[in-house]
Parts: C-alpha cells; structure tokens; sequence
C-alpha cells in the first residue's frame, strides 16, 4: 500500500468513525443502567442491561410513556411510513401519467404550478392544513396523519421526467394492441417504472418515518405517537416524579428509531441505486 | 383479406403545416405497396394515418368496404411493425406477442396456439421465453413481426422496419418479409426510404414528394418509365444522370456539348436531359465526354464516375456524371472516355414543373 492511498484511507476511516460513533455511543449507553449514565456520563462500551432496557421500552406498558409502548410507536411509525411513501408514488404516478400522456388544455402551466409547491414547505401550510384536517373529524388518525402529506411535486417531478423518456412507439404499439388508458399505465408503465417506484418508495419512507412536525400537532393521544414523537416526549415523561432520568430508554428509543430506515436502505440499495442510474428501455 | 382505399386524404396540422395534401389511393387485397420518398415527404404520416396513429384532416381512408376515419387503431384490423421495434422491454417475447390478443380477450389456448405458430414462422420458437434485451436486432425485428402476425390482421404496416439493422441482415430479412408477405397474403403497406428495398419488395410503388403521390405503379414501370423528374431521379441506383439543356430546334445544348436526335421538344425553355448510367456504353463514336475522376468496383459491376466534358450545371461548376458497366471496364483516373447512348432510352423533363416531355 503506498503512501497515499493510506492517507486515502485514513480520511475514509475517520469520516467513517465520525458518522457512526454518535450511533454507536448511543447505542452503548443504551445498554447501560440509569444510575451508571448519571454518574459516568456517556459510555463508550456496552453495558449488561441490553436486555432490560429494550424489554422495558418496546414491550412493558408504562416503561416508557405512560400507557404506551415503543411498539406501538413503531407501529405508528411504520403506518405513517409505508402510508406516506406509496401514497406519494401512487399520487404522483397518477399526476404525471395524466400530465404526460393526456394533452389537455393548460397541461403544461398546471405541471409547473405543481413543481412551484416545492418552494412551499409544509411549515408554511400547517395552520390550514391542521384545520383541515380537523375540520374533517381526521385529528389523531393515520388517515389524517398521512392524506395531507402525499401530494409530492418532487415525485410528480421524477416520474414526469422518466415517462417523458418512454419512447411514444411504445404507446402507439399498445394502442394498437388494443390496449385502455389503464391497460396502458398498468401493464407497460408501472412494470417499466419498477425500479424508479423503489426508489421513490425508499426515499419517502425514510422522509415520512421522519416527520415530526406533522405528527406532533396531529396526535394529541399517547397511542397515535410516533417513534420521533416518542423521542420527544420521552424525556417529559422521564423526568416527571422526581426519580432518576431513563437516559437509556431514550437511547434504546433512538435506536429503534433509525433501525427501519437504515434496514430498508440496506435491504433495498440494489434496487434503489438502479432506480437513480438505470433505466431498461 | 381487404383492400385499402385512400379518397383525397389529407392531413393539415394546428399549426398549419401540411403534411399530407390530397392522396388517391386503391390498394388491393393482398398486394404490398410501398411507400417511398426522401425524409419529411410525409411517407410515415400516411402510414400512421392509416394506422389511426395520427388524425385525419380531410378525406377518407377506409379498409374493405368500412371507412375507418373514426375507428380506434385497435379496432381497425391493422397491424403495424416500428423502426425500433417498440416490443415492451419487461415483457418475454410471448408476452410482447400475446399482449394483443389478451386484450382482445381471445381464450388461453387459441394465444398459445397462434403464438406458437407465428414463432415457428419466424423460427423464434426457442426465444419465446426470452426477454427483449436478450435478443439481437434481427431476432428483435422477427419478435415485432410476430406480434403483428399473431393479430391476423387485415393490414400489415411496416415503417422503415429494416433500417436499425446492419446491411447483411437487412437483405435477409427484406427477403424473408417478402416471402412471408407471399405466404399470408396479407395487404401490407410498407415505408422506407431505401430505393432498393421499395424496389425489391413492392408490388407497387408510390413516390411520395412533398405531401403528394408523385407517380404510382409497379417498380419497374416506373424505373423505366418516371412521370416526373423527381421520380425519375429518386427510383435507380446509381442515380440517373441529369444534365440541364436547353433545345435550339435540332440539338440539346449545354455549353459546347450538342445531343442530336432529340424533336418536338419546346424551346427556349430550361430542360432537364436524363440518361441512366447503364443505357451509356463506351464507344470511339459517342456524344458524350468525360473525364474519369473515380472508380468503384462492386464486384461484379463496375461504376465510374467523372465530369462531363464541355457542359456545366446550374452553378456553372462540372458536371459528374456516372457511368456502369462491368468488371473489366476499369479506366486510369483522368483518362478521357467517350460514352454513347440511343437518345430514345433518355429522358427529357421541364426544369420548373419536373414534367417528363420525352
């Protein structure tokens, strides 16, 4: 190994350390007693109490909120998640079929209003929004959780883009295979768009797995919390009643926090990579 | 089987272009036409009219004896074969030939049998099950012919089929699209831009120039036998010889050179003389100069070309000529040949309409 591929790796390494340790500290004291994190601080190196503490905050009621559990939460989490990421791509699917393959009149003026919400955050619209929502009876539901959330420009926008690259002898060849309108998007264009939906659909759970805002003005009930919410709220709860903070149930809650999304990237990179780069036409 | 009629059939866009300006057309049942003409003549506009791909402006195109002006490209009966073979990139190649016929709700068994029979035809049976990317252009092209097949249409359409192939399997499967045209009977239209195979294939050919059927007819009449300029100079490989003359009375003249055995012709106006390369021979006792600046061997013929001595064109520059003849006829570059040819095989055109008056 020369000199300089070692300082290469080096730079690899400490760039690696430093995105991960903070995870790893976690982690550790997580799995760590109370009274040990209050004394010591935050620990480098596992401690004996893993199972305790991950039995307490996912399983035992009143381990971490007052009736909840942290399975419920990830309960919650993963609904708003899946909901959240296929109601996008489908949403946006359907916005760019019609702006792509159906001419009507102000098409065009239309698509870029769409591509203009992109400049307006949620933040902007949350006050309508939560009225909405609660106008409609939706408070502390999944559906009033993730329906106002799924219109998505930036999805319009990359399905747009992709069906656009679509040869049009595909569509005259379908036509003249006697194919619908639906028969069209459903046997030719959802199967082609396989793996930019994967991306997309890895994208935005990890986006909606870390909604907070929304959730934390949405739920007002112990059990419609999310697993960021919980986050939140834990240290309230712990540190109500004068006893010693959980420190290591907010860790462990961190912990189980990151995990679906890291897995889902994990489980999902071949697909996600091949929808950013590659496309079988 | 039916026919094809096309009744004054145009085609205008928004925007006012035409495209097509009034085509009479009657194809008949069984027969291959094809469509010819240089890139934007509106050929393949045609093609997709009739293919209910494009709308239809003015006119009727109908096939048997139902007008299909307002008929849905699927319920026309008609069949169509793309230049970059358009099969559904995720599908096998059953299913891109069987998508049709699922749509057309036809029971398991009749898909299969059809399906297999037309991959047989192809000899893509062993594919079937092979994905389109998986497959090279040829057998491509034989999985986009097999799902036209496979509909049993009234109509074959091809646009430019063949053109994404290397030159070898262009010739074979130019062949075997003839042959399998003979077989099925089936009254295809079929557009290229390639003069020999519009030559090769068709039964009858149309010269398409500018939105316009220029001259229609089998492709030797209208080799032999071109109604206009364009079409004179669009069918024939290596291209006819065009030399503008103007008629004094007794002679074509061009410059110093004077072609006897030309009469009642008008004169005083700007004509167009046009000689095939292979009707001219190589004579001590001929009309024509050249000096020869090229030779072309092509195996069993040979083609020279050369400016033609004493006679300039439009922009007063030389003007090439081409000669054919075979193998031996091999001149050093430079020499001076003199060529011969029966001014009753040439053609003489107005310049400004393109109309043959000889």
């Amino acid at each position: 190994m020369n000199r300089s591929s070692i300082a290469t790796h080096l730079i690899l390494i400490c760039g690696a350390l430093f995105m991960t340790l903070p995870v790893w500290v976690a982690f550790a004291t997580s799995t760590h007693a109370p009274e040990t994190i209050l004394r010591e601080g935050l620990q480098i190196w596992p401690g004996g109490h893993f199972l305790e503490t991950y039995n307490e905050v996912l399983f035992v009621e009143g381990g971490v909120m007052k009736k909840v559990t942290a399975t419920t939460m990830l309960k919650n989490s993963l609904i708003l998640g899946i909901g959240f990421a296929v109601g996008k791509v489908v949403i946006s699917m359907l916005a760019a079929y019609a702006i792509v393959y159906f001419r009507f009149r102000l098409a065009v003026p239309l698509f870029w209003i769409i591509f203009m919400t992109l400049l307006l955050p949620l933040e902007v619209r949350i006050i309508p929004s939560y009225k909405v929502v609660a106008d409609m009876g939706m408070l502390d539901t999944h559906a009033g959780l993730i329906i106002p959330l799924i219109a998505s420009a930036t999805g319009t926008f990359f399905f747009r883009q992709f069906f656009r690259s679509v040869p049009d002898e595909l569509l005259e060849a379908a036509r003249l295979d006697g194919a619908t309108s639906w028969g069209f998007f459903i046997d030719i264009l959802v199967p082609l768009s396989k793996t930019m939906i994967a991306a997309i659909l890895i994208i935005m759970f990890v986006v909606g797995w870390n909604q907070y805002l929304w959730p934390l003005i949405m739920t007002t009930k112990e059990e419609n919390y999310t697993l960021v919410i919980g986050i939140k709220q834990i240290y309230q709860v712990l540190n109500e009643g004068g006893e010693l903070p959980q420190f290591q149930k907010a860790f462990a809650l961190t912990i189980l926090a990151t995990l679906p999304p890291v897995l889902v990237v994990l489980i999902f990179q071949n697909w996600f990579v091949k929808g950013l780069v590659e496309s079988e036409k | 089987m039916s026919g094809v009629q096309l009744k004054f059939v145009r085609k205008t866009y928004p925007n006012g272009a035409e495209a097509i300006r009034g085509v009479d057309m009657d194809i008949k049942s069984g027969e291959m036409i094809v469509f010819v003409g240089p890139s934007g003549c509106g050929k393949s506009t045609l093609l997709r009219m009739v293919a209910g791909l494009e709308s239809i402006s003015g006119g009727d195109i109908s096939i048997g004896d139902r007008v299909i002006n307002d008929v849905s490209p699927s319920e026309r009966d008609v069949a169509m074969v793309f230049q970059n073979y358009a099969l559904y990139p995720h599908m096998s190649v059953r299913g891109n030939m069987s998508y049709g016929l699922k749509n057309r709700k036809l029971d398991k068994a009749e898909i299969e049998k059809r399906v297999n029979e037309a991959a047989k035809m192809l000899k893509i049976d062993q594919f079937l099950d092979r994905q389109p990317n998986q497959l090279s252009g040829g057998q491509r092209q034989r999985v986009a012919m097999g799902r036209a097949i496979v509909r049993n249409p009234q109509v074959f359409l091809f646009d430019e089929p063949l053109s994404n192939l290397d030159a070898k399997l262009r010739v074979q499967m130019r062949i075997e699209i003839k042959r399998l045209q003979r077989r099925m009977n089936v009254t295809s239209i079929y557009v290229t831009h390639d003069q020999t195979e519009a030559m090769t294939l068709a039964d009858r050919l149309a010269v398409i120039n500018d939105g316009l059927v220029e001259q229609m007819g089998a492709p030797m009449e209208l080799y032999s036998n071109p109604k206009t300029l364009f079409v004179a100079s669009f069918i024939g490989a290596p291209q006819i010889n065009l030399i503008p003359v103007t008629f004094d009375g007794k002679t074509l003249n061009n410059g110093s050179l004077k072609l006897a055995g030309f009469k009642d012709l008008p004169e005083n106006t700007d004509l167009v003389l046009g000689v095939r390369p292979d009707v001219m021979t190589q004579t001590t006792k001929g009309q024509l100069d050249m000096r020869v600046d090229l030779v072309e061997q092509h195996g069993g013929e040979n083609l020279v070309y050369g400016a033609l001595q004493g006679a300039v064109n439009d922009e007063g520059e030389e003007l090439e000529i081409c000669l054919k003849g075979d193998k031996a006829l091999l001149p050093d570059l430079d020499a001076a040949l003199r060529l011969s040819f029966d001014p009753a095989t040439a053609f003489v055109f107005r310049k400004n309409t393109g109309e043959r008056l000889l």
